[in-house]
């Protein structure tokens, strides 16, 4: 098994346990704040799959700097050694979505615990029958 | 009995996640998107960007991130009026957080970091088409800053008629220069101005200038979504 398998197993094996984990804190919490929690390391879990999906052999951040001009020479041979910018694009719009989702998850929270002085789904009963 | 069932459900979800994205070719030499080939060429070369997430974000995807702040505004107005009460009871409890004074180490370390923590922010997001960074990332940070300050000092109000006017200028300045570039350019977000040369910081044309207004757009919502949850005490109200 050489470095790269290793880090395959690492990166996915972390991301596929984060997104578990967060989907057992939704199923199985009874608080309303856990279940928030948990639905954002599934968030993580899913930008972290991402991300590992965009890396390439040895591939440096996807930013032409100085020093990695000075390196490569032209920005033609920089750009064959970085990894891909659409999966790093796309998870800085999903982490702004993930932080706005969470916010207002929260606020609903708040709000129902001041109309019933509880996070516990299994007290609060109005919808069920 | 609950609790073993979803985990042995989890287990079966976890293990058919892992054998599908383990399929997925890892780490080749070569990138497999042609989307992030043509990025990675183009951004150096016409636009004169060199981080070129930033390039991507603001520039090719521009109209994908006036929908992310629209996203992201609508999130601080549903919070605000998700936790809209009426102003007597509002003022009465909310001009004083916390009925426990922070400690004097506190107060003195807030007023000391906090104008350092407003610098790097500002770094952060006018340097986004040079550094690893931007709007969102700036934006974060000096909300970071007003959140220290929100902990530290329990009367300390945040003015939102000021926050909202930030915000509105923001996006009618993102808003604004996507017209200019149809009246000038024929398309929406169009980079209209000279490109300037690859790692200045007078460069990438539009890109720093919608980052900054970026910039101040999140960091002013941000603040205002912190003072809004902050500013509840819950406790003291039955209703």
């Amino acid at each position: 098994m050489d470095n790269l398998q290793i880090l395959k197993l690492a990166f996915i094996g972390a991301a596929v346990m984060l997104i578990v984990i967060g989907l057992y804190a939704v199923i199985t919490k009874r608080n309303l704040v856990k279940i928030v929690l948990g639905l954002t390391i599934l968030d993580n879990g899913i930008n972290l799959l991402f991300i590992t999906l965009g890396y390439i052999n040895n591939g440096t951040a996807p930013i032409f700097s100085p020093t990695v001009l000075e390196k490569f020479k032209t920005t033609e041979a920089a750009s064959q050694a970085m990894v891909d910018p659409v999966v790093q694009a796309l998870v800085l719009t999903a982490i702004v979505i993930g932080f706005g989702v969470t916010a207002v998850a929260l606020a609903l929270v708040l709000r129902l615990y001041r109309h019933h002085n509880t996070t516990n789904i299994d007290e609060i009963r109005n919808l069920k029958w | 009995m609950k609790k073993l069932i979803s985990i042995i459900f989890l287990l079966y979800v976890a293990y058919h996640l892992f054998v599908i994205f383990y399929a997925v070719p890892f780490g080749s030499n070569e990138l497999a998107s042609k989307v992030g080939k043509f990025y990675l060429n183009h951004s150096p070369k016409d636009l004169n960007v060199s981080n070129t997430v930033t390039a991507v974000v603001v520039n090719f995807r521009g109209f994908d991130t006036l929908g992310e702040v629209t996203v992201l505004f609508l999130a601080s107005t549903g919070l605000g009026s998700i936790l809209f009460r009426r102003r007597e009871i509002h003022t009465k409890l909310s001009h004083l957080r916390s009925s426990v004074e922070t400690s004097e180490i506190i107060r003195v370390a807030g007023r000391i970091l906090f104008p350092l923590i407003i610098l790097l922010g500002v770094y952060v997001f006018v340097h986004g088409h040079l550094t690893p960074g931007g709007g969102f990332q700036g934006g974060v940070i000096i909300a970071t800053g007003f959140l220290l300050l929100l902990l530290a000092y329990r009367d300390f109000t945040i003015e939102h008629r000021i926050i909202t006017w930030i915000e509105s200028l923001a996006g009618i300045t993102f808003v604004g220069i996507g017209l200019i570039g149809i009246l000038l350019e024929k398309t929406f977000l169009e980079n209209f101005l000279g490109t300037g040369k690859l790692n200045e910081l007078l460069s990438g044309g539009i890109i720093p200038l919608i980052y900054i207004a970026i910039g101040f757009k999140v960091a002013a919502e941000l603040t205002g979504i912190l003072d809004t949850i902050l500013s509840i005490s819950v406790e003291k109200t039955e209703n």
